[in-house]
């Protein structure tokens, strides 16, 4: 049942760049227009990211406030190489990808001498201060507030350029269908089923004789290396690495996206990273619309800022549905079983 | 020497607003185990309510409306505190992960709002001339708004200090921070304390956001958010729940990322105060004056 949803999805997924109308309210241009192509294709890496996340988070029951940073690596990373070393593309990936496993193997097993709140504030730290690396730039690599835009004669010919942006699109979804199965496979292994009774009950997971130490690792390692792909396939998208990626706020919509969606199930995440996307993304257009102007100005103002819409919601949901999207199909499920 | 008496005292100055942040998360923490991720917006909410008074209080001399504007700014820090609190936070009693989760969403939503109303570009603040000049000292010449801030951090450390261990509420909280299920068996209303603490967070973070005005010369939405990480490391290196504890990280820290900053290379004070947060954390996980092992 779950396979067909997921094949059908990506079905429709993939057609999107024949789709030759419009959605209303969500894209006043066709569907297979550049434009809305791309703000899809953001939303798929988003996704995926929010897969990555919830491996560590929704799986593993482990606070992380630094998920930021191995996108950022995987961005900067991806592109200092193709810039500094003039490698290409694709093995600029793979390289910023064994950096970024390298690197949160050490700041793995350093933060996860913490637990709980103290492990979120350690990630936090670790996450600012290549944030503030990156802005600082005391090396002068990685180009300070502007970001390091991508080089385009250093991008593969077939996602270069506006007419290329349904390739781009086809790969931000090979990059969601990839992520997923990966997920699909780690959470569903048997260390998978150790994340999950560490996540509801460490000191049991120590009983048994099993070490929750090297298991919490893998889970974070693993995580950030997907996050690191998200990361090199981002700034594709967005034409180069900027400090937005890095900052404590994405981190923290990293969260929003995986709580909205519903954590501890991969789909759920993944569909709370594409509705934040494209809410982000669209709700700005959406409320320069006549409806929204004819409001007073002091609820115009904040209703038109997309944040402001996502925060609300996000409390929202936690007082009313703290299970995410997702868990409105087991309330449907449990309502049916009750009548029949 | 003197660059080095100018250096302390702003890293002084930075201290009191790191105190005057981390205090109350500090506090709220120790009590109640939540995270609040929107103290930073109470610290804009602080800024910004000094900042309309500065603005619309035409007529009353300058430096009597800063007085007032710091009391605005104390006083809706407080109501927001007890707000959240009472409408939001006590929803989820018990379950500290979602309370996190739920600072965080409210956070966001608040510094938003804020850019909705104010707009994101910093707004410059009316101020008195007397916080502009500087003072001779030791040689240097001290900013008067390093000092503003660090008179103001230091009298809040010896009124919450006092308030902690001369009333009956100070007892019941610093009980709690010890032990909230013995408090609540003896029959105390430890719910009561936790929104004393909130509306005393709530406060502290409305000076601090009225003062960071000043000190950097103007407030934008997002000002709270950027303080908010450093006040962090100053809570899990102070040690959680101790308000003295936060006062010592609060001047280590600042000390450290000043004097980094001019000394050894700009830029590189605030990555210095992460490895101190991960060198302390590896040491002693509890922090400074923490009791409590994470």
């Amino acid at each position: 049942m779950r396979r067909l949803a997921l094949g059908l999805t990506l079905v429709v997924l993939g057609c999107a760049p024949f789709l030759g109308f419009g959605i209303p309210f969500v894209f006043s241009s066709e569907v297979s227009s550049p434009g809305s192509l791309q703000v899809l294709a953001i939303a798929l890496v988003y996704a995926g990211f929010a897969i990555s996340y919830d491996i560590i988070f929704g799986f593993t029951g482990l606070l992380s406030f630094g998920h930021a940073l191995p996108i950022a690596l995987g961005a900067y990373g991806t592109n200092l190489f193709m810039i500094h070393l003039g490698v290409a593309y694709p093995f600029a990936v793979v390289l910023s990808l064994v950096a970024t496993v390298a690197i949160s193997t050490i700041l793995g097993a350093i933060a996860l001498r913490t637990t709980g709140v103290a492990f979120a504030m350690v990630t936090l730290a670790f996450a600012e201060a290549f944030a503030i690396l990156i802005l600082s730039d005391p090396l002068r690599i990685f180009g300070g507030e502007e970001g390091l835009p991508l080089v385009s004669s250093l991008v593969p010919d077939f996602f270069r350029g506006v007419v290329n942006t349904r390739n781009l699109y086809w790969f931000s979804l090979v990059f969601l269908a990839l992520t997923y199965v990966v997920a699909r496979r780690v959470v569903n292994s048997r260390a998978g089923r150790v994340w999950e009774a560490i996540r509801e009950n460490e000191a049991r997971v120590h009983m048994v004789g099993l070490e929750p130490f090297r298991f919490k690792l893998a889970s974070f390692v693993i995580a950030s290396a997907l996050a690191s792909l998200g990361g090199s396939i981002y700034i594709l998208l967005v034409r180069g690495a900027n400090t937005s990626i890095a900052s404590a706020t994405f981190t923290l919509a990293l969260l929003v996206m995986v709580v909205l969606g519903g954590p501890g199930r991969l789909w759920g995440a993944a569909l709370g990273g594409f509705v934040y996307a494209i809410l982000n993304l669209r709700l700005s257009a959406v409320s320069t619309s006549d409806m929204i102007a004819r409001l007073p100005d002091w609820i115009e103002g904040p209703v038109s800022e997309p944040l402001f819409v996502l925060g609300v919601l996000f409390v929202l949901m936690m007082l009313f549905a703290p299970g995410g999207i997702a868990s409105i199909t087991d309330r449907i499920r449990l309502r049916r079983q009750r009548s029949s | 020497m003197s660059s080095l008496v100018l250096n302390t005292a702003t890293g002084l100055g930075l201290a009191g607003l790191y105190f005057l942040l981390a205090s109350g998360l500090s506090l709220i923490f120790g009590l109640m185990s939540v995270l609040n991720l929107a103290h930073g917006a109470f610290f804009a909410v602080g800024g910004y309510s000094a900042w309309i008074v500065m603005d619309r209080l035409d007529g009353v001399p300058l430096g009597l409306r800063f007085v007032i504007a710091v009391a605005v700014a104390a006083l809706s820090g407080a109501v927001v505190g007890v707000v959240v609190e009472r409408g939001l936070i006590k929803k989820l009693y018990g379950l500290h992960v979602e309370q996190i989760l739920l600072t965080i969403g409210l956070g966001t939503a608040m510094v938003a709002l804020l850019g909705g109303w104010f707009s994101y570009d910093p707004r410059l603040m009316n101020q008195p001339a007397w916080f502009g000049q500087t003072t001779s000292f030791l040689g240097a010449n001290i900013p008067n708004n390093r000092l503003l801030v660090l008179v103001v951090a230091v009298v809040a450390l010896v009124v919450l200090l006092s308030f902690l261990k001369r009333t009956r509420h100070g007892l019941v909280i610093r009980a709690g921070v010890e032990n909230p299920g013995m408090v609540r068996a003896l029959g105390v209303d430890v719910d009561r304390s936790f929104t004393i603490v909130f509306a005393i967070g709530g406060m502290l973070a409305g000076m601090g956001g009225a003062l960071a005005t000043v000190y950097f010369n103007g407030i934008s939405p997002g000002l709270g958010t950027t303080q908010l990480i450093f006040a962090f490391i100053v809570v899990v290196i102070g040690g959680l729940g101790s308000v003295s504890g936060t006062a010592i990280a609060a001047i280590l820290v600042a000390l450290t990322q000043v004097y980094v900053n001019q000394y050894v290379g700009t830029g590189l004070g605030s990555i210095s105060v992460v490895v101190l947060l991960a060198a302390v954390l590896l040491i002693r996980p509890q922090g400074l004056l923490g009791r409590q092992v994470l």
